[in-house]
Formats: structure tokens, sequence, C-alpha cells
């Protein structure tokens, strides 16, 4: 089971960061081209982007990079320098309509089929940042067959909207909109930063509720939130014996040719079993929770 | 690819380097400073004399002062380096490899 929990990111022109953020073990990482970036380090920041894909050390993370938006001077150098570079990921920012994936696809197809790399192999991302964004949000999931996930971005979804970031219900509605885009199209969904690093209680609070929500996992940009999203999104020993007994419940009844499935006396649907598998591969693939 | 003026990149940051190309009539001339000389001195080298030889520079004044970096990153600050001194902003991707 592939986990996407948290995305690092990391900012493309820092060498330090490139050079070592591997070593805190995120789901992924996204190498930052776009707003971390200055206008006059844009060129060096899409170098070290397109050497450091090339290298090992980020073997077993999803590697995704944020180019700057295509109607920019930058976004199809960026793309030029992630697709030959070797990302699994694109994530395109400010994504407003399913028009801005397709052209996006358009323009990876060129570079696979001009470098040799083979087509389809670049995933796709989009970050909702705006209100039109949230509106369009399913047909944005849906404007390819590439696209793996979409992302809120809260500080310019908030601007947009004409509001500030707060307890999250300045988030309620695009979070909502955004996850059920993703889990119509099939697709992951990932929550915004939490950019506050001195407040771990209010980050757990924030992961808790993404979590219950449906959320895969959440934006990063600071090291010291993966360990604690990690375990906030790891199933307890509690969750795991209760799907161990509704998995054994299930083959149980599959073995005797029952068409239901019962548990202490209760009845399981199947979708209840379906999540017990999840939890177990979640287990396996994660670990257990540590209280 | 021909210098045609002073240009720098990157910086003294640990697990960086920080590099100053600039034009000259004369062949090229390499001046690495590194605090792990000793031990990856030769590799540095030989990296910086493949980017260059890669990017057609033949040359100018090559002068590095080196505080770990991969060698991903040599390779990225000394491209950024020769194109802004060639003032080239098109990338040659097969080059660049």
């Amino acid at each position: 089971m592939k986990l996407r929990r948290s995305m690092l990111f990391v900012p493309g022109a820092n060498a330090a960061s490139l050079s070592t953020a591997f070593l805190f073990r995120p789901d992924a990482v996204m190498f930052d081209l776009e707003d971390a970036v200055s206008l006059r380090e844009k060129d060096a920041a899409r170098l070290l982007v397109f050497h450091t894909l090339q290298q090992p050390l980020y073997d077993g993370i999803e590697r995704v990079v944020r180019i700057n938006p295509l109607d920019t001077p930058f976004g199809r150098d960026d793309l030029e320098a992630s697709v030959r570079g070797g990302a699994d990921t694109i994530r395109l920012p400010k994504t407003d309509t399913p028009e801005q994936v397709q052209e996006l696809e358009a323009a990876v197809e060129e570079i696979e089929r001009d470098c040799g790399r083979a087509v389809g192999s670049t995933h796709l991302m989009a970050a909702i940042e705006s209100a039109s964004g949230v509106v369009n949000a399913l047909a944005i999931a849906q404007a390819s067959p590439r696209i793996t996930g979409i992302a809120l971005a809260g500080f310019d979804y908030v601007m947009d909207m004409q509001t500030e970031r707060g307890d999250g219900t300045e988030l309620f509605y695009a979070r909502c909109a955004v996850l059920h885009a993703a889990r119509a199209a099939r697709i992951d969904a990932f929550d915004v930063v939490f950019s506050n690093l001195d407040d771990e209680e209010g980050f757990l609070k924030e992961v808790a509720l993404i979590k219950k929500l449906g959320f895969n996992g959440k934006s990063l940009i600071n090291p010291r939130q993966i360990e604690l999203l990690h375990n906030a999104y790891a199933p307890t020993q509690e969750e795991v014996d209760y799907a161990k007994r509704v998995v054994a419940a299930a083959k149980k009844a599959e073995k005797q040719g029952l068409g239901v499935i019962a548990l202490g006396g209760k009845m399981i649907d199947g979708p209840v079993v379906d999540n017990a598998r999840r939890v177990l591969d979640k287990a396996a693939a994660s670990g257990l929770r540590k209280e | 690819m021909e210098l045609k003026q002073e240009a720098l990149a990157g910086t003294l940051e640990s697990s960086d380097l920080f590099i100053r190309v600039s034009p000259s009539e004369d062949p090229l001339e390499i001046a690495i400073e590194s605090e792990v000389i000793h031990q990856f001195g030769e590799q540095i080298r030989a990296t910086v004399e493949e980017v260059l030889a890669h990017l057609g520079v033949t040359r100018g004044v090559i002068v590095i002062q080196d505080k770990g970096a991969l060698d991903c990153t040599i390779r990225a600050r000394l491209q950024a380096a020769v194109m802004r001194a060639a003032g080239e902003t098109k990338m040659d991707w097969e080059a660049l490899k």
C-alpha cells in the first residue's frame, strides 16, 4: 500500500535542503520552484532540482516538483527540468480550470516523447488555491488520467475568499469540496500546510480533523511535523485487533458460503470489511500508533 | 559556450558551494578551495572539468569555494554560473545531464 500522508516542501534553490530532506523520510518531497524561489534564482533552482532528481538519494520517496504556472516565463522551463530529470509527479499551482491540467498534460507528453521517457510515466497533481478552483474541483480532478491527487492550498484560497486563516471554519467548504472531488475521481487529497511551527497541539488538532474528514495527508513545511503526522495516521492496536476480527469473520462466512457476515452477534456490511482490510494494510505499511 | 561577463552562483552555506566565473583570453584556469579537498579534491576537479567540457567552455577563470556540496550540487551551480556568464537562457538539456 502506497502511503501519501506527508508531502514535505523543499525550497528548490536551497542546496542544503535538497541534499538532506530525504533523511526525514516523508512519503513525498515537493521540490518547490515557485514561491520559495526568488526571481533571480529561478535558473539555478531549476538546475539544482534537475540534478537532484537524478540522484538515488530519494529512492522510495515520491518526488514531486511544484513548477511555476505555465503562463509565466518560468513554467515551461521548470517542466522541462522536472520531466527530463525524472520527477514522479508535477504539481501545478493555482489550478482554476480543467483546461490548465489538459495544457499541462500536453506539454508533459511532448517532453516525454522528446527525451525518450515512457509516455504517461509522469503523474500530475493540481493545487487548488482559489474559489474558482474549488468550484471546478471535480472537473479538475477528472481532467487527466495522469492526475493522482489534488491539494488544497490555504493561503491563496483564504485571500481569494477575502478572509484569513483561523480555526478552520474558513476552510470548511473548500476542504469538503476538494475531498469529495478527489474521492469521486478515485484520486488522493492533500490538506493545507500548518504554518505555526511552535503550535504542536494545534497541528495535531488539525491533523485529527483532516484525517476524520478523509484526507490522505497534508503538505508540510517543516520536517518536525512528519513524525507527528505519520503517528497520528497510524492505526491503533485496538483498531488493528478489531480489523483482524472483522476480516476473520468475513473469511469464515465465505468458507461457509454464508451471505451474511456476523461478529459478536452483529451483522457486518461489505464496506466495513473493506475498511478493515485497509486498516490492516495501513498498519503493515506504517506500523502502529505510539500513544 | 563563451564566457562574456563575470557571473556568480551558489552560496557559502554548508552543503553548497560558491562559484565565480570570469572571461579570459587564456586557457581555463580552475581554482578550488574546499573543506574536504584532501578526500574529494580530485573528484571535485574531475566533475568541474567534465561540466565545462560538456558546455564547451575552453577559456576563462573558474574560482570555487566548496562547503561540502554533493556532486549534483556542483554540477548545477557550475552550469548556472556558466550560463549566466555566457548570457545564455535557453537550456540544452542533453549537455546539462
